[in-house]
């Protein structure tokens, strides 16, 4: 789960990792407001799952809280990367002396957390790593010890010759271990890192991405979710994993590499999916019925693919739930089903008495529901 | 032949008073898995499916001389559940438990590497030695004892692949799924090493997907180490940069783990490549031939 700069900055905040003063502003009039009361020039940043924000013109500066009242009202409602800016993050303006990059992330390669740091910062470090590698800094460190004393020192020691602020560095990587650590983050960020024109080091951006896998044992940081659309929200309660893509093909498949490759089919074949969808192992009718749901009020589906492969996923659980749906919802795409494995018998029993059909080669299903989306006649 | 598991597994079922537990605790039996113990927390000195149910895989271990364990324990309980099993002196533990987080699976890695240890998973289906053992949740009946590797990092893609191997009168040595989450104990390279060195096996069949770089690395493998025939098939060409897909590991990141660059990496290794599921039986079967 991704969260936003206002979020990660108020767990960075809770470890004592120094951020610059601010609050987040859902309109014009709040972020005015809130400029008055840090009674400096302001930053107005957009708050959306998305980087390259600044190059997107959603981070614009305010002498007076009246220019921070118009930076907010161009920034929000703007669309970064086909997302609308509901927040704005109203923040300080730092005078920056020099800017670096500072981040922990899994390095699934090492199967261990990966420290980085380097001097070029306040760009995109994957950019860095590309053309200048030799400016990364890398430390693994040991899950089971953490990051240690020395190691601080050695990434301090990369971003600043002052002894006295190597001394505030290690300190906030130190903590930053501590945020990405006791948070089960995935990827724990702070680009840029600066040193002030005082000899402050501040992080002026956060950036935290959490393992979806530990958010049952920590509420609130789940509580922290935002931006996600209607469906992908009943999708996650359902247990169903759900991808929205471009394409006119609906898929609702068991497996998550099977579904991939079922979306890979159609496009072989000259089709586009519309969706991915994996209903998960144990699958039950209730499951299926929000699939069709999720998958049917989507108003570029022309046609809905089923392809289970029963194993721990029984086909005659599949079979009740569409036939459920069929009856439940306003189902207007023709469905196409492939089903084969555990209960399959059983299944094309359910589907035949509701006058459906399944096929039960993964290949014929694709070129059937190509077909059919086509020639648009189920 | 066949790797990991085969006539002389011993194993116990953690978790194997629970709904999943029992039920395939079952299902290995009636393949003909010894399946020697169950271990559940407060449970010791019953029964369940006939096994007999120890409180710890110590006990449980101690009474009946198991070399391997399966997890069928929730996400929350799973991390623990196998450092007892390595504590126990379990050399095999294959975790079948989707969701567990990164950070316990990191810890566990560093334990495996340093007692010299393996686990299979988490978030897998297992592994079957076809006619020999089951230690899993895979349908059993899709499978045919015979000549060919499988090994994935998906559960029903490879029950896809091997219906079709088997279908194709090309039965299997070993089928393994590694798992889908973005850290897991058994790579590719691990799997092949096995294969190659396993006599039984004459061709691999490796089914990866988007996410990390497993596959590249082994294709470089492959190409100075594997003497046998591979094909290969990588799931999620059409999977959009940034999303998850399914799978916590199955993520295409920073332009990195895209299945183009997996299959350009294959390609460059000399593996055959099969570019839909319903290929790669072909493929097998005419590299087994020449080889």
């Amino acid at each position: 789960m991704n969260i936003h700069e206002y979020q990660a900055k108020e767990i960075f905040a809770r470890y004592g990792i120094p951020v610059p003063p601010g609050r987040v502003a859902t309109s014009p009039a709040e972020a005015k407001k809130i400029a008055a009361e840090l009674g400096k020039p302001v930053v107005v940043k957009a708050q959306v799952h998305v980087g390259g924000r600044g190059k997107a013109g959603g981070i614009k500066f305010g002498a007076t809280p009246s220019e921070a009242e118009k930076a907010a009202s161009q920034v929000l409602g703007m669309k970064i990367k086909g997302l609308t800016v509901g927040k704005v993050l109203v923040t300080t303006s730092i005078d920056v002396a020099t800017e670096s990059y500072l981040g922990v992330v899994v390095d699934r390669r090492a199967k261990k957390p990966v420290f980085m740091a380097s001097p070029a910062g306040g760009v995109d470090i994957e950019e860095v790593a590309r053309t200048t590698p030799e400016k990364i800094f890398k430390m693994h460190v040991d899950p089971c010890m953490g990051l240690l004393p020395y190691q601080s020192r050695f990434l301090a020691s990369k971003l600043d010759q002052d002894s006295k602020l190597r001394g505030q560095i290690a300190s906030i990587a130190h903590k930053l271990w501590r945020v990405f650590w006791e948070t089960d983050c995935s990827l724990a960020e702070i680009n840029p890192l600066v040193k002030t024109k005082d000899g402050q080091i501040i992080a002026l951006d956060a950036k935290i991405n959490l393992d979806d896998n530990a958010l049952d044992r920590h509420p609130d940081l789940e509580a922290m979710r935002e931006g996600e659309s209607e469906h992908d929200r009943m999708a996650r309660e359902m247990g169903l994993s759900y991808v929205k893509l471009e394409g006119s093909i609906g898929c609702c498949v068991n497996g998550a590499g099977l579904a991939m490759a079922t979306m890979d089919l159609i496009k072989h074949y000259g089709g586009e999916p519309a969706n991915f969808l994996d209903i998960g192992g144990s699958s039950s009718p209730d499951k299926v019925l929000t699939a069709m749901r999720i998958i049917c009020s989507d108003p570029g589906v022309k046609a809905v693919f089923f392809n289970i492969f029963g194993g721990i996923t029984r086909c005659d659980d599949v079979a009740t739930g569409i036939v459920t749906a069929l009856k439940e919802i306003d189902v207007k795409a023709p469905i196409v089903i492939r089903l084969t494995g555990t209960n399959e018998e059983k299944a094309r029993e359910i589907l035949g008495k509701a006058n459906l059909r399944a096929t039960t080669l993964m290949d014929e299903g694709v070129r059937q529901v190509l077909k059919i989306a086509q020639e648009g006649v189920s | 032949m066949s790797i990991l598991v085969d006539e002389k597994t011993r194993v116990i079922v953690q978790g194997i008073t629970g709904r999943d537990g029992s039920f395939h605790a079952k299902a290995m039996l009636d393949y003909g898995t010894k399946v020697v113990a169950g271990a559940t927390p407060g449970k010791g000195g019953t029964e369940c499916v006939g096994v007999p149910v120890f409180d710890s895989v110590h006990e449980a271990r101690e009474s009946t001389g198991a070399n391997t364990s399966v997890a069928y324990v929730p996400a929350a309980f799973a991390a623990d559940a196998v450092h007892e099993a390595f504590d126990a002196g379990i050399e095999l533990v294959v975790c079948i438990t989707e969701g567990i987080p990164t950070s316990e699976v990191m810890r566990i890695y560093g334990k495996m590497k340093a007692l010299g240890v393996r686990m299979i998973g988490p978030n897998c289906p297992g592994i079957i030695s076809p006619g020999k053992c089951k230690v899993g949740i895979m349908p059993a009946h899709i499978h045919s004892p015979g000549n060919v590797g499988v090994v994935s990092r998906s559960g029903t893609l490879t029950y896809e692949v091997v219906n079709q191997l088997t279908a194709a009168g090309l039965g299997q040595s070993t089928c393994m799924g590694i798992g889908g989450d973005p850290i897991i104990g058994t790579n590719f390279i691990d799997a092949l090493t096995l294969f190659d060195a396993d006599p039984e096996t004459k061709a691999v069949v490796l089914i990866g997907e988007i996410g990390g770089t497993d596959e590249e690395e082994a294709a470089e493998f492959i190409k100075s180490e594997i003497s046998k025939p591979v094909v290969g098939f990588v799931a999620g060409q059409t999977a959009p940069p940034g999303k998850r897909m399914g799978h916590a590991g199955a993520i295409v990141s920073g332009g990195t783990g895209t299945a183009k660059e997996k299959i350009e990496a294959f390609k460059r290794a000399g593996i055959a490549v099969a570019d839909i599921p319903s290929q790669i039986s072909t493929l097998v079967a005419g590299l087994i031939k020449t080889a």
